[in-house]
């Protein structure tokens, strides 16, 4: 498990305890060169996936055995550098440093070497031991880009084996070369980078300054090097260590303000003398598919386009596929486990076949059944995601994000929201800044998940007639330009206008792997069922109590009391019924909810036929859109909000995100009804 | 890539990376900015004397540059903090 810390005093072993001990391999590497294919091949489904401890931070884990051997596989956050610019590069460096793995395995691209050694520049500045996954030298070759693994092998001083991780060919090479550099750690005798001649001086003064200083765990040179750098958490780590030292280290740094941009230099020097014999590449000039792709997918106007296109194709197939087997699975299944479950409870007080059928079933069981949905929605994503289209998306939208002050990365949450706003939330990890991140994270909750969708589809076309295609797009449309002037607004107000930087790569495009595209379905579904297992479940038990108590009577039950105390409100809005505000209500707990409980209401038994031309029947038009307008814009669902807090860390952004959502339904739904009623 | 006749050389004066056409090549003359900005972009192969070229630019919205073998696509403000010598334009 990972839980498993080991001592840093206790990593030097014998090399007979190291034979029979499991191997404890980390997986490096910068983003886009397959790690995760690479780990999920050796994994396959055994693997462990939570946060790094106190961190925002996935953390995956995965135990194989090779040769008879357990090997325990540690999935490094991909990082361009190990700098402390963001939280991941803590992470992956915190670990080579405190845990100390047996090895390493970086894995770089062999169409992008240049800048994947960058990674392996930094880490041969720590104590560790390496081998090189050289993967991806398919796509290279179609660059016509040809890497001898032995060439650079014997530049670098590592081990190299070539790899087509997808193919899942050369990972038991790779292994072998794990286990063989495992048996003998002294022999790795690594080429590593050294600093330019100019600041070796000052690099050699910081040392003398630091000797005694530096806090445990951190290797003396390495520590040295990170200040010269100006690395911000080493250099607070030594203030607090040794202030003395630190003002001494200071005043010198300060006439070195230029040596980080000298030390990347230096590296990307480095890297060139090592891939220089190493790789064979195409004259310039060579048209590649990815810029053939590129021409339409990022051009202005027809990137917008073919965006729409594709998304548009996403709902029409999610919905084609998914909403037959929703349906069946409504109708038939949950319904006949009911009516199943009442026969066998017959006999049972009638509280506990209340709280089974109507309580769990009619609640996270209804909820279970949008899981054909998430799955195939999920699904699409993941090709897209996977063939490296998501950045693509993220560079035409980028322009749009600007007015809200975010940039294009903050997109591929929020296309996740659609699915469902807990993967949403957790998406917003990939948004660098957190001021950005923060803003995305309030936002996401706005984007109209599967939940509500399916509430519009199944009221709409009682509401609207013929018009309820035309009026569920007009509905999303809405929701979402009341997103972007949300997002301005608070761009403005609470982050007063601040910009954030974007920087992406833009990954070239490639065939997806069935392997990682199940697993990105997997961990997005899972999200969601593990809330309707545990946060729904209790919620909709909690609901369900509220509206049988005191006396069993829905008319007279807590519920009702809620909704009668909030009738005032709703009469502005044309929702003066409070069995209709209660509806809304409950869609805090998930939000198709707002069916059941409108079926339980209205009395009739469920979702079936007739419940959505009663409600239609009682509803004038602008009452009607305001219903579905409070409904889209309502306060998270319980789950989405047990998330936010997770993610932020904060009560204070989770109360802002409830409270923001709340006036913002209100307001548009009381603005909606009187505006309609005039017209 | 567009096919052109003309080539010219000898542009001495570093320009902003923003204001480049697309297929012009250059090599990385210098970087503004913050340190934090300054050092993501330097890591991606930003560095002195790096070759770049111009993938896609509009005139406005992001721009998209290649890199050391990559594809970076950099948002205007941040294109314009990195100084380029131009070295032809194809």
């Amino acid at each position: 498990m990972n839980g498993q810390i080991r001592n840093p005093q206790s990593a030097i072993r014998s090399p007979k305890s190291a034979v029979q001990n499991p191997l404890t391999v980390a997986l490096a590497g910068q983003p886009n060169v397959g790690k995760s294919t690479v780990f999920n091949m050796l994994t396959g489904l055994d693997q462990h996936v939570g946060n790094w401890p106190g961190k925002t931070v996935e953390q995956k884990t995965g135990e194989f055995t090779h040769d008879g051997r357990v090997i325990r596989l540690v999935d490094l956050p991909g990082t361009y550098s190990l700098t402390a610019n963001s939280e991941e590069e803590r992470v992956a460096r915190d670990y080579l440093i405190r845990e100390q793995p047996d090895v390493v395995v970086i894995v770089v691209n062999a169409a992008a070497l240049e800048r994947n050694l960058y990674l392996l520049a930094e880490l041969l500045a720590l104590p560790v031991r390496v081998v090189v996954g050289l993967n991806m030298t398919d796509v290279a070759e179609q660059q016509g880009i040809r890497v001898e693994p032995h060439v650079l092998e014997a530049a670098l001083g590592a081990p190299v084996v070539p790899l087509v991780a997808s193919r899942n060919q050369g990972l038991r090479e790779l292994m072998d070369a794990v286990e063989h550099l495992a048996a003998a750690p002294g022999a790795f005798k690594p080429n590593r980078p050294a600093i330019r001649a100019a600041h070796r001086p000052v690099l050699q003064e910081i040392h003398t300054l630091i000797a005694g200083h530096v806090p445990r765990p951190y290797p003396e040179d390495w520590f040295a090097l990170k200040l010269l750098e100006g690395d911000v958490e080493i250099t607070d780590r030594l203030r607090q260590a040794a202030p003395e030292a630190w003002e001494r280290v200071h005043a010198l740094l300060r006439q070195h303000e230029d040596a980080y941009l000298d030390i990347a230099g230096g590296r990307y020097e480095w890297i060139g003398r090592m891939v220089r014999v190493a790789v064979v590449r195409p004259r310039a000039g060579a048209v590649t598919l990815t810029d053939r792709v590129d021409k339409i997918a990022t051009h202005p106007l027809w990137g917008l386009a073919l965006l729409i296109s594709i998304f548009g194709l996403v709902f029409w197939l999610t919905y084609t596929v998914a909403l037959p087997i929703v349906n069946w699975l409504d109708g038939v299944v949950v319904r006949g486990l009911s009516e199943g479950l009442r026969t066998i409870l017959a006999t049972a007080p009638g509280w506990l076949s209340g709280l089974i059928v109507d309580g769990i079933i009619g609640g996270a069981g209804t909820v279970l059944t949008f899981l054909p949905i998430l799955v195939i929605f999920f699904a699409a994503l993941g090709v897209l995601e996977d063939v490296g289209y998501f950045a693509r998306a993220a560079y035409v939208m980028d322009r749009f994000m600007h007015w809200m002050g975010l940039h294009g990365k903050s997109c591929l949450p929020l296309f996740l929201g659609f699915g469902c706003n807990v993967p949403a939330v957790m998406g917003c990890r990939i948004v660098e800044d957190r001021r950005a991140r923060l803003m995305t994270t309030l936002l996401a909750p706005l984007v109209p998940c599967t939940g509500r969708l399916a509430v519009i589809t199944f009221l709409a076309p009682a509401f609207f007639g013929r018009a309820a295609m035309l009026a569920s797009w007009g509905l999303v449309a809405v929701n979402l330009i009341i997103l972007a002037l949300t997002g301005i607004a608070i761009n403005r107000l609470i982050f007063k206008g601040a910009h954030t930087a974007f920087i992406m790569e833009m990954p070239l495009y490639h065939l997806p792997n069935a392997r990682t595209i199940g697993l990105f379905v997997w961990h997005n579904t899972w999200a969601f069922v593990k809330k309707a297992g545990t946060i729904i479940l209790v919620a909709s038990v909690i609901v369900w109590g509220l509206s049988t108590l005191p006396d069993g009577d829905v008319e007279r039950s807590l519920l009702a009391g809620l909704g009668r105390a909030l009738a005032p409100v709703g009469r502005l809005m044309g929702l003066g019924d409070w069995r209709l505000m209660v509806a809304l209500l409950t869609g805090f707990v998930a939000k198709e909810n707002t069916i059941a409980t409108l079926g339980i209401l209205f009395g009739a038994g469920g979702p079936g036929s007739g419940l959505a031309q009663q409600v239609a029947g009682m509803l004038t038009l602008p009452a009607a859109l305001a219903f579905l307008v409070v409904q889209m814009l309502f306060v998270p669902c319980v789950a989405t909000v047990a998330v936010i807090r997770q993610e932020t860390r904060a009560w204070k952004w989770t109360a802002l995100s409830v409270a923001l959502q709340l006036a913002l339904s209100l307001a548009v739904g009381v603005a909606v009804y009187q505006v309609g009623r005039f017209l | 890539m567009r096919r052109s006749a003309s080539k010219r050389r000898d542009q001495v004066l570093p320009k902003t990376l923003s204001d480049l056409p697309v297929g012009t090549h250059g090599v990385v003359h210098g970087l503004r900015g913050g340190k934090e900005f300054v050092g993501r972009v330097a890591v991606l192969g930003f560095t002195a004397g790096a070759e770049v070229a111009v993938v896609q630019n509009y005139g406005r919205g992001p721009i998209i540059v290649a890199v050391r073998d990559t594809r970076v696509a950099l948002g205007r403000g941040e294109a314009a903090k990195i100084q380029v010598e131009v070295m032809r334009e194809t």
